[in-house]
């Protein structure tokens, strides 16, 4: 029965990909990848990666969809659909590493290689129930330490896009100058509840799935929505409040690196005894930075603000 | 037991999805936006309710059943809103289209 479930969403998933890259309609593509990633969520929750799935609901799919069809609306003429030539070039390009992808994958020792027992034997330590953020925040954390940073960079790509002058304006929140009444009635009814999910990812991350990510996507979304109704008021990018709590996250996730030499040792070592409250203290303040710059990179190059 | 949770799961289970694959009929086979977000919104809340009484009776915990019943509310809010927002801008679009031929006196605008 779950074999049949199984390849039935296979199946699927190539149709929504090919569905992608087959449409010449740009925003029928746009639409066509957020469908992709729910598909692509139902799976990672088949594989019982349901922190993946979260991730790839709320950032993959949800936040890089909005991205997408804002970059549509704002370029002038939308990139009409490319030869033949270069959709087949492109096309070969993708088969070629998804057969190479498919040869390693098969190509696997049997049973695989695995550092799960390790984790699992070390996890007491961290003091942590979820071995997804014992292996994000503890065993992998210089990983982390980059990724936040990551995101960090890709907004100061995105502001870098703009001449110095404008930098001091608001960028332009979705929609069209008024707030369409449901807008607003979706942030009224909907934020408060998305409040309390997006901060219950955050702090039930340690025990089961969930976390700074998938929460912070969450909380951010919320503060687009009152953006598009109106009730808040987008920041300017030289507003210095915002880029402080931009930094936060980051700069404590280094600082607890770097105090980690000294009080335990190593680079990103937890102090002894201390190893849970440092992490729930470090995953709020990335939560902080992860959630408000997604926030600005939806929102796009500052200065747009018609009004 | 099992079998009179199964008494309220099967049927119910079997009118979601009839009303599913009703709403995605209509959403493919109506002729304008407005109907088929009509045809969409209507059929799969109905849908979505069904499975919402379809899975409630096989939930082991009160809690459980709550996280379903939250689901099922934060849906309909957001669903709703959707359908209203896309609604708007289906007439507004439309509107245009019948006003903006007359106005500007081009020939061959599109008739609403």
């Amino acid at each position: 029965m779950m074999t049949a479930f199984d390849a039935g969403l296979g199946v699927l998933l190539v149709l929504a990909a090919v569905r992608v890259v087959a449409t010449s309609d740009v925003r029928a593509a746009a639409s066509g990848f957020l469908a992709y990633g729910m598909i692509l969520a139902l799976a990672w929750v088949r594989l019982e990666s349901v922190d993946v799935a979260l991730t790839e609901i709320a950032v993959g799919s949800g936040l890089t969809t909005i991205v997408i069809l804002r970059a549509i609306a704002h370029v002038p003429s939308p990139p009409s659909s490319s030869t033949a030539g270069a959709k087949a070039a492109v096309g070969l390009l993708c088969a070629c590493v998804t057969l190479g992808l498919s040869a390693v994958i098969l190509g696997l020792p049997e049973p695989a290689s695995s550092i799960a027992a390790d984790v699992a034997m070390n996890m007491p330590a961290t003091g942590l129930g979820n071995p997804i953020t014992g292996v994000l925040m503890v065993f992998r954390a210089l990983d982390t330490v980059l990724e936040t940073i990551v995101v960090l960079l890709a907004l100061i790509g995105v502001w870098a896009l703009v001449p110095q002058e404008r930098l001091a304006g608001r960028p332009a929140t979705p929609g069209t100058g008024r707030s369409p009444e449901p807008v607003v009635f979706l942030a009224r009814a909907l934020v408060p509840i998305g409040l309390v999910v997006g901060a219950y990812q955050v702090w039930a991350g340690a025990d089961v799935p969930g976390g700074k990510f998938q929460g912070a996507a969450v909380l951010a979304a919320m503060g687009l929505l009152l953006m598009m109704a109106g009730i808040v008021k987008a920041p300017a990018a030289t507003d210095v409040k915002l880029r402080a709590l931009l930094l936060v996250g980051p700069i404590l996730f280094l600082a607890v690196g770097i105090a980690g030499w000294p009080l335990a040792g190593s680079f990103l070592g937890y102090p002894p005894g201390f190893e849970k409250p440092v992490i729930i203290v470090v995953e709020i303040a990335s939560t902080i930075s992860i959630g408000l710059a997604l926030v600005m990179l939806v929102l796009g190059p500052p200065g747009r603000a018609s009004s | 037991m099992p079998d009179l949770a199964s008494l309220v799961t099967v049927p119910a289970l079997l009118a979601s999805v009839f009303f599913f694959i009703a709403g995605s009929v209509g959403l493919v086979r109506m002729p304008d936006t407005l109907t088929r977000i009509h045809a969409l919104t209507k059929a799969d809340n109905i849908a979505l309710g069904l499975l919402v009484v379809a899975l409630l009776p096989q939930v082991g915990s009160i809690a459980d059943a709550a996280k379903i019943v939250a689901v099922w509310i934060v849906v309909q809010i957001s669903s709703g809103a959707a359908a209203q927002l896309m609604g708007e801008v289906a007439l507004a679009e439309r509107d245009a289209a019948s006003s903006g031929p007359d106005q500007r006196g081009m020939a061959g605008g599109r008739d609403a």
